[in-house]
């Protein structure tokens, strides 16, 4: 990737609608992430976070508004060609190939770059998450849920990318559990300067993880700032609380 | 492990006398048609003798011969319990194990087998349909097992391939050798023009297209009488040379027999088609087998487990489908066009919807994805048809419970293991193969 102007934003989505059909799932949704943060966005069931994550990646393309990743607007284009520009995501549901082995799977991430520095990147992300170095020739389905999502996270970074799209990592996922990956995300955030966008049901913890955060309520942003000062803020404690109306 | 598999077994005999009582129904089911009615030529065609006697022998034969030897390897199966309770067996699974020794076999056999003694034309005419369909499935393997793309018209690329020959040869006198790539070429491009209305297809979806456009195919190959003979067919297709040299009877200068100075044999042409479609077989499956570890072949196995994850790993799901449509396709063509020089005469009768079944079938019960378990399956169905001829009617009713059973025993194939595209050198430490396949 080309080292662009690092005074600018990463990311920076700006008046974004999206819809499927009728329903319009997003309304003027702006964010911005700057390199080398962690920015969370938090918000209930149904309040678009995973719609905002898929639109970033071109699938669903965006209505309207537009998605600049460094430096160049990406609305619209094919999702193949946004993940082959050092966007690397991490999906919801974690998705990992089930009947193809640990290996095979990193190997898939790392197609993007046709393989090159593939053992160097292997060592990285197992030092990141040793459970996966015993399990390399085992199959991704037979992982638990915590491995399991250990390898999506994994498998994201062998493209070696400089956004890290994170959706819903805790999904279902023991509190431990919860606490190894959050604290594996903010190491590789601090040892690396990867820049991470991470979308959370679990605003507690994603708060206290993230420098910034954002709230979406059904389809819009209602709130912003640092994940302090929003884990201090009332109405973010009853969003979070009482399910998404703030 | 689970508790319930910690209980102490319960009466020994009890789960016997069960097993023996189900290897018996087995049996009666089976022995029904083939062993309870016998057919005599009658007065006006066929009787049918029942011989219930000799099928309840054979049951109770089944029933006993199966409790004794559950009494013989009573120990034996206790020791078999021990050892599921110890933790899960390290290395490849048994049938993988027995797959690396069966593989070679099977290969030997197959290029050994017409100079075995007592191998007649009969005989190496069957090693040649079973090979066709060997082929056919370790083609549609691409598209079903490899890339979990369900193609329901796999038999109209077959149509292609053959008919392109035929018609090339026709209309531009192509001999095989020159028409043979083009085919392939040909049916792959027709299987590109499948893949695109179907790209966002999955499924069901995608099963109904495919099978419409094996049907589409197949009625146009019937009304473009001009073309293609309609019902007729296309008769007068060329015979395959060796390399230049025909194969004919009289024999002389300028033919096969002439050549190499034998003498003429119709066993010649016979043998060497054999060899031909041995060769485009084993083409079609080292070809197969590099593409698995190659990233297109990884490509099209992470489209096969998640379509959208493949997407975002940066995959253009477009050109993977494609890919897999047109090389699937390719090899259908290929084996098309040695239908059509075998045959020396095609017809759209030959290219029916029971054909892409056919080819489904050998690659769903030979386990989706697995060479080797296409090939069991395809000789198995292929040489079974044949065993069974004597059946009549009845043929369809043994594969019928034949499939019935392997899908009950072994639901994902004959060979369901699946190999590695990458390791490290070293082999699996618990066999996947343990675990059922979840999302977990």
């Amino acid at each position: 990737m080309t080292a662009s102007a690092t005074s600018g934003p990463l990311l920076s989505v700006a008046g974004v609608t999206t819809a499927y059909g009728s329903i319009v799932a997003l309304r003027d949704v702006a964010l911005e992430v700057m390199p080398g943060e962690i920015v969370t966005l938090i918000g209930a069931n149904g309040a678009g976070k995973s719609t905002l994550m898929m639109t970033i990646c071109g699938s669903p393309a965006p209505r309207a508004g537009s998605i600049v990743y460094d430096g160049e607007d990406i609305a619209g284009a094919p999702t193949h060609l946004i993940m082959r520009r050092g966007i690397a995501q991490s999906p919801e549901g974690r998705r990992i190939f089930p009947r193809m082995t640990v290996l095979e799977n990193l190997r898939m991430g790392a197609e993007v770059l046709a393989g090159a520095h593939f053992e160097e990147d292997l060592e990285k992300v197992t030092a990141l998450f040793p459970r996966l170095k015993e399990r390399l020739t085992q199959r991704g389905g037979t992982l638990s849920g915590g491995e399991q999502q250990m390898l999506a996270i994994a498998r994201a970074l062998m493209s070696r990318p400089r956004l890290l799209l994170l959706d819903e990592p805790s999904l279902g996922l023991a509190p431990m559990v919860v606490r190894q990956i959050f604290s594996a995300i903010r190491d590789l955030n601090r040892t690396t300067g990867l820049t991470v966008l991470l979308v959370e049901q679990n605003a507690f913890h994603a708060l206290r993880l993230a420098h910034r955060g954002y709230v979406l309520v059904n389809g819009s942003i209602t709130m912003s700032g640092t994940g302090a000062e929003l884990l201090a803020r009332p109405e973010v404690r009853a969003a979070y609380l009482e399910g998404g109306r703030a | 492990m689970t508790e319930a598999i910690r209980k102490p077994p319960a009466n020994p005999y009890v789960a016997l006398l069960k097993d023996a009582g189900l290897a018996a129904l087995v049996a009666l089911g089976v022995g029904a048609p083939l062993l309870g009615m016998q057919t005599v030529p009658g007065g006006r065609g066929l009787a049918l003798i029942p011989r219930p006697g000799l099928l309840l022998a054979t049951v109770a034969a089944v029933f006993v011969g199966r409790f004794l030897l559950g009494l013989l390897f009573a120990n034996r199966r206790s020791a078999a319990r021990r050892e599921a309770e110890a933790p899960p067996r390290i290395g490849p699974s048994p049938m993988a194990r027995i797959g690396k020794l069966v593989a070679p076999g099977l290969l030997a056999f197959s290029v050994l087998m017409p100079v075995i003694p007592g191998i007649g034309r009969y005989e190496i005419d069957l090693g040649t349909l079973v090979l066709t369909y060997v082929m056919l499935g370790w083609g549609l393997n691409i598209v079903v097992g490899l890339a979990g793309l369900l193609d329901l018209g796999y038999v109209a690329f077959y149509a292609v391939g053959a008919y392109g020959y035929a018609i090339m040869a026709k209309f531009f006198d192509l001999s095989f050798w020159a028409a043979l790539p083009l085919t392939g070429l040909f049916a792959a491009t027709w299987g590109i023009i499948l893949g695109f209305p179907v790209l966002r297809l999955r499924g069901d979806y995608l099963a109904i297209v495919t099978l419409a456009f094996g049907e589409i195919i197949r009625v146009v190959l019937l009304n473009w009488t001009t073309l293609t003979g309609g019902p007729n067919g296309m008769s007068g297709v060329p015979r395959p040379t060796f390399f230049g040299l025909p194969f004919s009877m009289a024999g002389g200068e300028g033919t096969f027999a002439g050549f190499f100075g034998l003498e003429p044999s119709a066993l010649h042409r016979v043998t060497f088609l054999y060899y031909l479609i041995l060769a485009l077989a084993l083409l079609t499956n080292f070809v197969t087998i590099r593409l698995r570890r190659h990233p297109v072949g990884r490509a099209w196995e992470a489209l096969r487990e998640d379509e959208i994850a493949s997407r975002a790993l940066g995959l253009s799901v477009v050109a993977v489908k494609l890919t897999a449509f047109a090389t699937g396709a390719m090899f259908g063509g290929f084996a098309g066009a040695f239908f059509a020089t075998r045959q020396g005469f095609i017809s759209p009768e030959s290219f029916t919807f029971i054909e892409s079944a056919l080819i489904l079938a050998i690659v769903v019960l030979g386990g989706m994805g697995s060479q080797l378990g296409v090939a069991i399956a395809a000789t198995l169905m292929i040489g079974g048809f044949e065993v069974f001829r004597g059946l009549e009617e009845f043929r369809m009713l043994v594969f019928g419970l034949a499939m019935v059973a392997i899908m009950v025993w072994r639901p994902r194939g004959l060979v369901s293991g699946r190999e590695p595209s990458v390791s490290l050198g070293k082999r699996g430490t618990i066999g996947s193969e343990h675990v059922a396949e979840g999302k977990g």
